[in-house]
């Protein structure tokens, strides 16, 4: 989608059309029949509250409240009123599950009459839609909120002081409905799980649980609008029990939902009401735009620690910021899979419409916490896994037993197929096979089987992989010390190869390359007395000179490795080759596997660009004129020819490659990144490396990068139930055709974007099911396939998709897409394209769901209400801020790494960490809150620790408390600090230094990446650095401060609505 | 002077040279009608134990042209200190050191003893000597393990200051460095890539890298430098090469089921002659190849790696169904000649049971000077010994081996060189002594031999070009004057001069003079050079023809008879013996291609045309000794005749040492009558050939196969296929008598084949 978007010039050339982009994808007219509903109904209900609220918004949150309230608690209840009839038939086949049943819900939502829109929205909610139907009065009030805030927001700003602190603080908002609220919705939610308890046991826990709740409120507020039905609503609800029944659950989780939402949100802002961003702007107290680390906070308040069960269709996860355990009941963790959205627009007009992308962000290999369960492996011996005859599904909870459990229907394309008869199973009388919870396969999100030899190349079972180190010995390499570095660290770290849990010794094995413009390979065969060495100098055709011998187990050959890594460096020590040569090199690793018949990884350490006469050299074309105008892309996009055949070289063989980089200058790393790109690697890039500065820094990632678990030689492929199919996908990955992607290896960092695209209308009571299935290889050389599967729910209300919307993969998608859009267009045009979509999607909010306000005020979805924010920080991003002064290389170097990233990373990389330090409490366990990444929010006498994944910063404000000084350097001020503190924090034994030490080793542990230290003054010259990634304020290299920013999407968003 | 059999042999000792014709007929048309054509066995290097070599510089005539080194045939006017120049009468002064020369002091040039004399010379930096060893990795592990042991034992026989490389070889092609000291260090070539020596030379990293404008040579010292790598002196790396040798491991690519091992020959030897071509140009230097089995991949590719296919036959060859032949052939042709340029000679040692492909590689050591040897097996004391004896030494303690030579005929106005046959190439040197009428490798007078031994001997071709109405005057003598420069084995540049002079005789006159000059040995093998050298090129049975034509042809111009009349057909004793030898020719492997591998035929091609006369004779008709009680050892007819119940043979056919127990001996033996103390005179009896043949195996170089057999053993077929049939299953007159035993063939024996010679020498119609 994206790529076609942005690449077709029609859509996107006209700036504001943006929308149009997506209107190939979302066409379809059913968003229309929406807005009858919605707007029918609103005109009625509305029109009095919307007039109230317009009013009364800025002035009395209070009493906008209610109504609101009401309102949607009415259709809620509607819902659930009239869920019931219908549901009454659907629940006999859905019971088993508590998705089906939402599936259900969905589908009795949709049809139900305008009032029941809003209930529809709640429910798409998931749970949440249900628990409003209870708890309508307080989720009103909840909704209320919202709307008040936003308004106060906006207008309080400007007008009145008092709303301010509203904003500010989420609780303020709430807290004149929220007592309110609360207690109701608190007292609702018990009897709503009262009346649902009977039906389904296990809703009320989940419901309880999930704590969707939040974004739903933030939802709830804009819609809000038709109090009048409320009432009735509600009234009907009390009344109909019998909907309860069905609905148990729902409303068990709507209860926690509405108890978290409450809390947390701020979902509306006041755009400027003066429309003219100028000069209001000025007068906005930042602290009224919504904060991220609020939002942040709030979800690790009101979720963290918490369980999320998968038990729920369309349940929107907490934030990837907060921690939280998972629990897989049917759906795939929130770890492996991520959505834009959790509930689907029906169709594709009203897709279009909004604009907002469907996309997965899937991490198939995502690092599970100790404290939850490893995948199951599902063994069904020769037969292999069970899969669906026509669409070849693999057998998962969505398929349907019947025929007494003879037969089973396909949920992904209704194909019924015969079960075979080993795996014949009775059903109960819920329908459900008897030995549901004694299969994965039928009970869990997530499993993986074991592949028979159809599923390996040329049907012989793989050998265990291989990792080959290939170290460039030319005379930089040398001389900055990192071939010995690297050698010495091999040395122990080979220790530390990945293994199967269990398994005494590691079953990859390992080679040795070193190379300047000759390539020498390393027989390392346990039966020698020393290692031997081969050179390869046909270079234009690589070959691998030995196989046995070349690569070996690391156990058996440890004496000859560390005889040979003990020599290596003494043996160039001598060396004045500077030329090397790059492609050959990896050329040689794939051909290694070959030989080997194996997959595996190549650890290339790099230093210059590879200019020796050879397939692959590369000439410098770093031309800084180009910046800013049509050519810009040349620089991001790779030199064709050798390189496009060496990925594809790799991905055939199974061969990934990870590239560290230790360049002096420009090394055309668009080229040299290439491959590493296509087949799920990594690149690392240290600018004029040195051991003493960087060499830590370097060995984390190499020690982080090696014992990484994943999974080689993969083929991953995306199945979709009928009605929308996956049509893109970004990542390190490579694609041979249009729906397999092929990675080299896939590791627990390596996250593959998925974007989806409407093929027909979707049905809201079936609800949308994804299957990921990846068919690997395990370290120990066991095929494998994992799959990973999730069912979302459907909507035609516009204001329940944008309910269930999640920023942090919405914005890892645009990152996605626009920096592959920058590969063919203008980097402006792209910027421009994105600030479109940014306003569309609000705009299209605003004119849909959100309550009718002034036009000056900016209303924002709940569940985007810090978008804006990373959206900013995005097009400030070095490929796309297109400025002179950042390198090309690293401007290449962070398009690729985003490539391949998943939500947490591109989250935290578009939003540094920012944490104050200098009044942390030494003695207590907690890390400080962060603070917002703004330079406001630095103060001369403060220190900060700023960290975004790739780099850390520790800042001394200028005015630094000397004692602070002292125990953190032992130097008496920031005056006497010398440039060999400037990298590494001495180890002091004193509480401060210790708790500081303490969160930097602790960050660097927990981030998939190493990051450097490095430790600025204010006002120093390396204080540049740092400042560029306070993304709150103006960008160093251009781009807008988040306010200004905020104000032109805001003027945008009018001048669409006009 | 006695009998022309003393003036040979004599002539033999000294110059090492044996002429067909030791009168040389005066006119061209007279010569042509002798048939067998002036021409000469020459051995450059023969073993000369009284020769000591002269320190200094051969005098040569001043003429650019002729250049011909002073000799005793050259008239000298010691007064005015001036010589005439035997080959183009130029007047040349002597130079300055000859100031003291008088009739009384004679420099040994001038001595008649002195027909050929040895100069050093000081020429250039001495280059030590190089080996280059090539290795074929894909062996069995015995054999292989064999092979190791006996390239670590050849470094303690190696000259120390020897320059000595190792290239091993399978799939890939490894050139070791030797300089390494704790991780061994290989340069690896892909097997299946032609790549020019000067692609070779960048990967080894010989060159240096884009040196602007060559000037000339390259810095000596820095070339050394650089291929020191490569190539070291043994006593530095004897350590590391016996460690590296010890570690060499078989190929360890794996070899599926129903294929042969890939072996990437050609490669290997491409990069040899490469590094060496970079490194060491006009060096003595020899590559030794040793093979287990034939090329399967790349250029000179000589069989598929498929075992189903297999290697090419003669009857392949002869219906041109053998694939890769031309390709490979070419390939190695082209190889040989760039490294006989450089004066770098290729040994092929090939130890395999199945052909190794031979016939496509021979002329690398054809062309270059180089050994070949084909064993079964390369742990067997058949290669052992041969190869220890490839290191050899002379009585001065020097290897009997020479680098570089350069041999140079010149000749008196009356003769033309037609060309040489022999293991050298062509210098393409246009001289007024070179012949248009081409014989062997002609069109040149100087000819490039890159290793040469004691034994190596030349086959030269001389043509009369004395017009029938010139004759030459009353006593005139032609004169011919090799002079052969070469690098000794002690690294020393050397120059050994042989002049030689026959007189003149009118052939019409003085024919029967003509006749007992002839020298039917030498005449013998001279032929059959050119047998040999035409049945490379030609089919076999032109060959046979062309050599029965000029056979009937001698017969008619030197037999006496009655027209018509066969049994009136007699030859002179000096002619008596030549169709003897050419009926054995006729039935040798060097023609005969039946019961023999192309492989085999290309080996006993190559050692044919470069021994000396003896073994060259024995080649053609193998010798045979019988043992028995009724006297000492005597040699008998290589007949079946000879074959007889109470008789130990010992057949010496050259390649094969073959002692044959007759019928009766064999019974004793078996009875085991030997360990009996009564019999002492039977082990005595059973041991004399065995000793005999340790005599011969002590000498001959390559090793023969040494075959133990009886009467009715199946290795007796080696002894049956040689003798002449005079017996056979259809002369069935003699079966059962006890004169011998029956061949069963229906290869015409001597006799009939006599019968039909005479029989179309008498004819009045051939």
């Amino acid at each position: 989608m994206s790529q076609q978007g942005y690449v077709a010039a029609p859509p996107y050339s006209q700036a504001q059309p943006g929308i149009g982009g997506y209107q190939g994808g979302f066409g379809a007219p059913p968003a229309q029949p929406l807005y009858g509903h919605y707007g029918g109904p609103p005109q009625g209900f509305n029109a009095p509250p919307a007039a109230g609220m317009m009013k009364s918004p800025p002035t009395s949150p209070a009493a906008m409240p209610p109504p609101p309230v009401s309102s949607q608690y009415n259709p809620s209840v509607q819902q659930n009123g009239a869920h019931p009839q219908r549901y009454a038939s659907p629940s006999a086949a859905s019971p088993p599950y508590g998705q089906p049943s939402h599936s259900v819900y969905n589908s009795m939502a949709s049809p139900a009459p305008p009032t029941q829109q809003l209930a529809n929205q709640m429910s798409a909610m998931n749970l949440g839609s249900y628990g409003k139907s209870h708890p309508p009065p307080p989720t009103s009030s909840a909704a209320q909120q919202h709307f008040q805030t936003p308004a106060p927001a906006m207008g309080q700003p400007q007008m009145h002081s008092a709303p301010a602190p509203h904003m500010a603080s989420q609780n303020q908002m709430s807290p004149p409905q929220s007592p309110l609220t609360n207690m109701p919705a608190s007292g609702q939610l018990m009897g709503g799980q009262s009346m649902t308890g009977p039906p389904m046991g296990a809703g009320p826990p989940m419901g309880g649980q999930s704590m969707t709740g939040p974004p739903m409120a933030g939802m709830n507020r804009p819609f809000p609008g038709p109090p009048p039905s409320g009432q009735g609503a509600f009234q009907q609800h009390g009344t109909g029990p019998t909907a309860p029944s069905g609905y148990p659950q729902q409303s068990g989780q709507f209860g926690g939902l509405m108890s978290g939402p409450q809390p947390g949100m701020p979902g509306a802002f006041p755009g400027s009401p003066g429309g003219l961003a100028g000069p209001p702007q000025k007068k906005l107290d930042p602290d009224s735009i919504p904060s991220t680390t609020q939002v942040i906070e709030d979800d690790k308040a009101r979720l963290g620690g918490q369980v999320f069960s998968t038990n729920i269709r369309g349940q929107v996860p907490p934030l990837v910021t907060t921690d939280f355990t998972v629990q897989d009941q049917g759906n795939a963790s929130p770890r492996f899979i991520r959505c834009t959205t959790y509930s689907l627009p029906c169709t594709a007009e009203l897709a279009k419409q909004c604009q907002v992308p469907l996309a997965s962000i899937i991490k198939p290999f995502a690092k599970l916490p100790k404290n939850e369960t490893p995948l199951y492996v599902v063994n069904h011996g020769e037969t292999g896994p069970i899969r669906c005859n026509r669409c070849k599904a693999y057998m998962c909870p969505y398929m349907q037993f019947i025929d007494g459990g003879r037969r089973y229907q396909c949920s992904f394309c209704n194909c019924v197929n015969e079960v075979p008869v080993f795996y014949f199973q009775h059903l109960d009388h819920m329908g459900r096979r008897v030995d549901f919870y004694e299969r994965p396969e039928l009970s869990l999100g997530s499993y993986e089987f074991v592949a028979t030899l159809d599923y390996c190349k040329n049907n012989k079972p793989p050998n265990p992989p291989a990792y080959i180190f290939m170290i460039d010995v030319s005379y930089t390499n040398i001389k900055s010390g990192l071939v010995k570095l690297v050698c010495d660290e091999l040395k122990t770290l080979l220790e530390k190869l990945p293994r199967e849990d269990g398994a005494e010794a590691s079953a990859i094995k390992v080679g040795f390359v070193t190379y300047n413009k000759v390539l020498h390979f390393y027989n390392v065969k346990s039966a020698l007395a020393q290692p031997q060495m081969m050179v390869v100098s046909d270079i234009a055709e690589m070959f691998v000179p030995l196989l046995d011998g070349f690569l070996v187990n690391y156990q058996d050959s440890r004496a000859v490795i560390y005889n040979l890594l003990d020599q290596i460096p003494d043996m160039f020590a001598d060396t004045n080759e500077s030329e090397t040569v790059f492609a050959p090199v990896i050329q040689a690793g794939v051909e290694a596997f070959k030989a080997a018949e194996c997959s595996g990884k190549l650890f290339i350490f790099h230093s210059s660009m590879p200019t020796a006469e050879a397939p692959g050299k590369l000439k410098n074309r770093d031309d800084k004129k180009l910046v800013n105008t049509d050519k810009e892309k040349t620089l991001f996009q790779p030199q064709k020819g050798v390189y496009e055949q060496l990925s594809k070289d790799c991905v055939a063989q199974g061969c990934c490659v990870d590239l560290f980089l230790f360049p002096s200058q420009y090394l055309d790393l668009a080229s040299m990144a290439d491959v590493p790109s296509h087949t799920g690697g990594s690149v690392y890039k240290y600018n004029n490396f040195q051991v003493a500065t960087d060499g830590e820094h370097f060995l984390r990632d190499l020690r982080k990068d090696l014992q990484k678990s994943l999974g080689f030689d993969a083929v991953m492929r995306v199945r979709t139930s009928t009605g929308f199919r996956a049509t893109d996908f970004f990542g390190a990955i490579y694609m041979n055709n249009t729906t397999d992607v092929e990675m080299a290896a896939v590791d627990c960092d390596k996250a593959v974007t998925v974007e989806f695209k409407h093929d027909d209308a979707l049905s809201e009571e079936l609800g949308a099911f994804m299957q990921c299935a990846l068919l690997y290889t395990t370290i120990s050389g066991q095929r494998r396939l994992r799959i990973h599967n999730l069912s979302l729910n459907c909507t035609s209300q516009l204001s329940e998709m944008y309910k269930c919307c999640e920023t942090d993969s919405l914005i890892n998608f645009f990152a996605k897409s626009a920096y592959r859009a920058i590969l063919n267009q203008p980097v402006k045009n792209v910027r421009d394209i994105l600030v479109n979509q940014t306003a569309h999607m609000l705009a299209c909010y605003r004119k849909n769901c959100a309550s009718p306000s002034a036009a000056s005020q900016l209303i924002l979805p709940d569940s985007m209400k810090v978008f804006p924010v990373y959206m900013n920080s995005l097009m400030k991003t070095a490929p796309l801020v297109g400025s002179t002064e950042l390198s090309t290389d690293d401007r290449a170097h962070q398009r690729l790494s985003v490539m391949a990233m998943g939500v947490e990373d591109s989250q935290l990389q578009l939003y540094p960490r920012l944490i104050p330090l200098h009044d942390v409490d030494a003695s207590g366990e907690a890390v400080p809150a962060p603070v917002r990444c703004s330079e406001e929010r630095l103060s001369d006498s403060g220190l900060f620790l700023l960290e975004n994944g790739h780099a850390i910063f520790l800042w001394l404000g200028q005015a630094s408390p000397p004692d602070l000084i002292q125990s953190l350097f032992n130097v008496p001020s920031l005056a006497h600090l010398q440039q060999e503190h400037m990298f590494t924090l001495p180890e002091l034994d004193n509480p401060l230094s210790k708790k500081v030490r303490g969160i930097i080793s602790e960050l660097l542990e927990k981030r998939p990446n190493s990051m450097k230290l490095q430790i600025v003054r204010q006002r120093d010259k390396p204080e540049m650095l740092f400042r560029q990634l306070l993304v709150e304020d103006k960008g160093l290299h251009g781009g807008a401060s988040y306010m200004d920013f905020l104000c032109y999407v805001h003027r945008e968003i009018r001048q669409l609505l006009t | 002077m006695s009998t022309y059999q003393e003036f040979i042999q004599q002539n033999e000792d000294r110059d090492g040279v044996r002429f067909s014709w030791n009168l040389w007929p005066s006119s061209r048309l007279e010569a042509t009608r002798l048939v067998v054509p002036v021409s000469c066995l020459f051995t450059p290097l023969k073993e000369r134990p009284n020769l000591p070599p002269v320190q200094y510089e051969p005098v040569m005539c001043s003429r650019a042209n002729c250049k011909a080194v002073l000799n005793p045939l050259c008239q000298v006017d010691f007064k005015a200190k001036i010589w005439a120049c035997n080959f183009c009468f130029q007047r040349n002064p002597f130079p300055p050191s000859y100031a003291g020369i008088s009739e009384v002091n004679q420099p040994a040039e001038l001595m008649p003893q002195f027909s050929t004399i040895e100069y050093i010379v000081q020429r250039g930096p001495t280059a030590p000597l190089i080996f280059l060893y090539v290795v074929d990795t894909c062996l069995e592990e015995e054999d292989l393990q064999a092979l190791k042991e006996s390239l670590q034992m050849s470094l303690s026989l190696l000259p120390p200051n020897a320059l000595v490389g190792l290239i091993t070889f399978g799939r890939m092609v490894q050139v070791h460095e030797l300089t390494c000291e704790g991780i061994a260090k290989s340069y690896v070539f892909r097997g299946t890539k032609d790549l020019s020596s000067k692609q070779i030379q960048e990967m080894l990293g010989l060159t240096k890298p884009a040196a602007p404008g060559q000037q000339g040579r390259p810095v000596a010292p820095q070339e050394a430098a650089a291929s020191c790598r490569f190539l070291q002196p043994v006593h530095r790396v004897d350590m590391n090469l016996t460690d590296l040798l010890g570690e060499l491991q078989r190929d360890p690519w794996p070899v599926p089921q129903g294929k042969r091992p890939l072996r990437s020959t050609g490669v290997a030897l491409s990069v040899a002659v490469g590094l060496l071509e970079g490194a060491f140009p006009n060096t003595g230097a020899r590559v030794m190849l040793f093979i287990g089995g034939p090329p399967t991949q790349g250029p000179g590719m000589v069989v598929g790696d498929e075992l189903k296919t297999p290697i090419r036959s003669w009857h392949d060859i002869q219906k041109d169904n053998a694939r890769h032949l031309k390709k490979a052939t070419k390939y190695y042709e082209a190889l040989a000649n760039r490294s006989a340029v450089n004066g770098h000679s290729v040994d092929i040692y090939a130890c395999a049971l199945d052909q190794t492909g031979l016939l496509e590689m021979k002329c690398l050591s054809n062309l270059t000077g180089g050994h070949i040897v084909m064993g079964d097996s390369f742990n067997t004391s058949l290669f052992k010994q041969t190869f220890q004896r490839v290191f050899s030494k002379d009585y001065n303690g020097d290897f009997r081996m020479a680098f570089g030579g350069n041999l140079e005929v010149k000749t008196s106005r009356e003769l033309k060189v037609c060309g040489a046959i022999g293991p050298c190439v062509s210098l393409h040197s246009k001289g007024p002594s070179v012949s248009e009428n081409e014989m062997g490798i002609g069109g040149t007078n100087q000819w490039k031999l890159c290793s040469l031994d004691p034994s190596t001997t030349l086959g030269v071709y001389f043509e009369v070009v004395n017009q029938h109405n010139a004759p030459v005057p009353q006593g005139g003598r032609g004169a011919i004057q090799f002079v052969t420069q070469y690098q000794h084995s002690n690294t020393q540049r050397r120059i050994r001069v042989t002049t030689i002079a026959r007189n003149w005789a009118d052939a019409q006159s003085q024919i029967q003079h003509i006749e007992s000059s002839f020298d039917q040995e030498a005449a013998a093998v001279l032929m059959a050079r050119l047998g040999v050298f035409r049945a490379e090129s030609e089919e076999g049975p032109d060959v046979l023809r062309w050599l029965d034509r000029q056979l009937i042809r001698l017969c008619q111009k030197f037999g006496q008879f009655n027209k018509d009349d066969p049994t009136s057909f007699r030859l002179s004793e000096s002619l008596s013996l030549y169709p003897q030898f050419m009926f054995h020719l006729r039935r040798s492997p060097f023609l005969q291609v039946f019961n023999n591998s192309p492989d085999e035929s290309s080996y006993y091609r190559h050692h044919f045309v470069r021994q000396d006369l003896t073994q060259s004779l024995i080649m053609i008709q193998p010798i045979l000794y019988s043992y028995s009680f009724h006297g000492p050892p005597e040699p008998v007819l290589l007949d079946s005749s000879s074959i007889l119940p109470d008789r130990i043979l010992l057949m010496d056919t050259f390649f094969q040492l073959v002692i044959y127990h007759g019928e009766t001996i064999a019974q004793w033996r078996k009875a085991g009558y030997q360990e009996m103390p009564e019999y002492e005179n039977f082990k005595q009896l059973l041991q004399a050939p065995l000793d005999d043949a340790q005599e011969i195996l002590q000498t001959r170089f390559p090793m023969p196969r040494y075959i133990d057999t009886e009467h009715g053993g199946s290795q007796a077929r080696f002894l049956l296929s040689k003798v002449n049939p005079s017996q056979t299953h259809n002369n069935l007159y003699a079966w059962g008598q006890e004169t011998g035993a029956p061949i069963l063939t229906d290869d015409v024996s001597l006799q009939v084949f006599m019968d039909h010679l005479k029989k179309l020498a008498v004819s009045s119609s051939a």
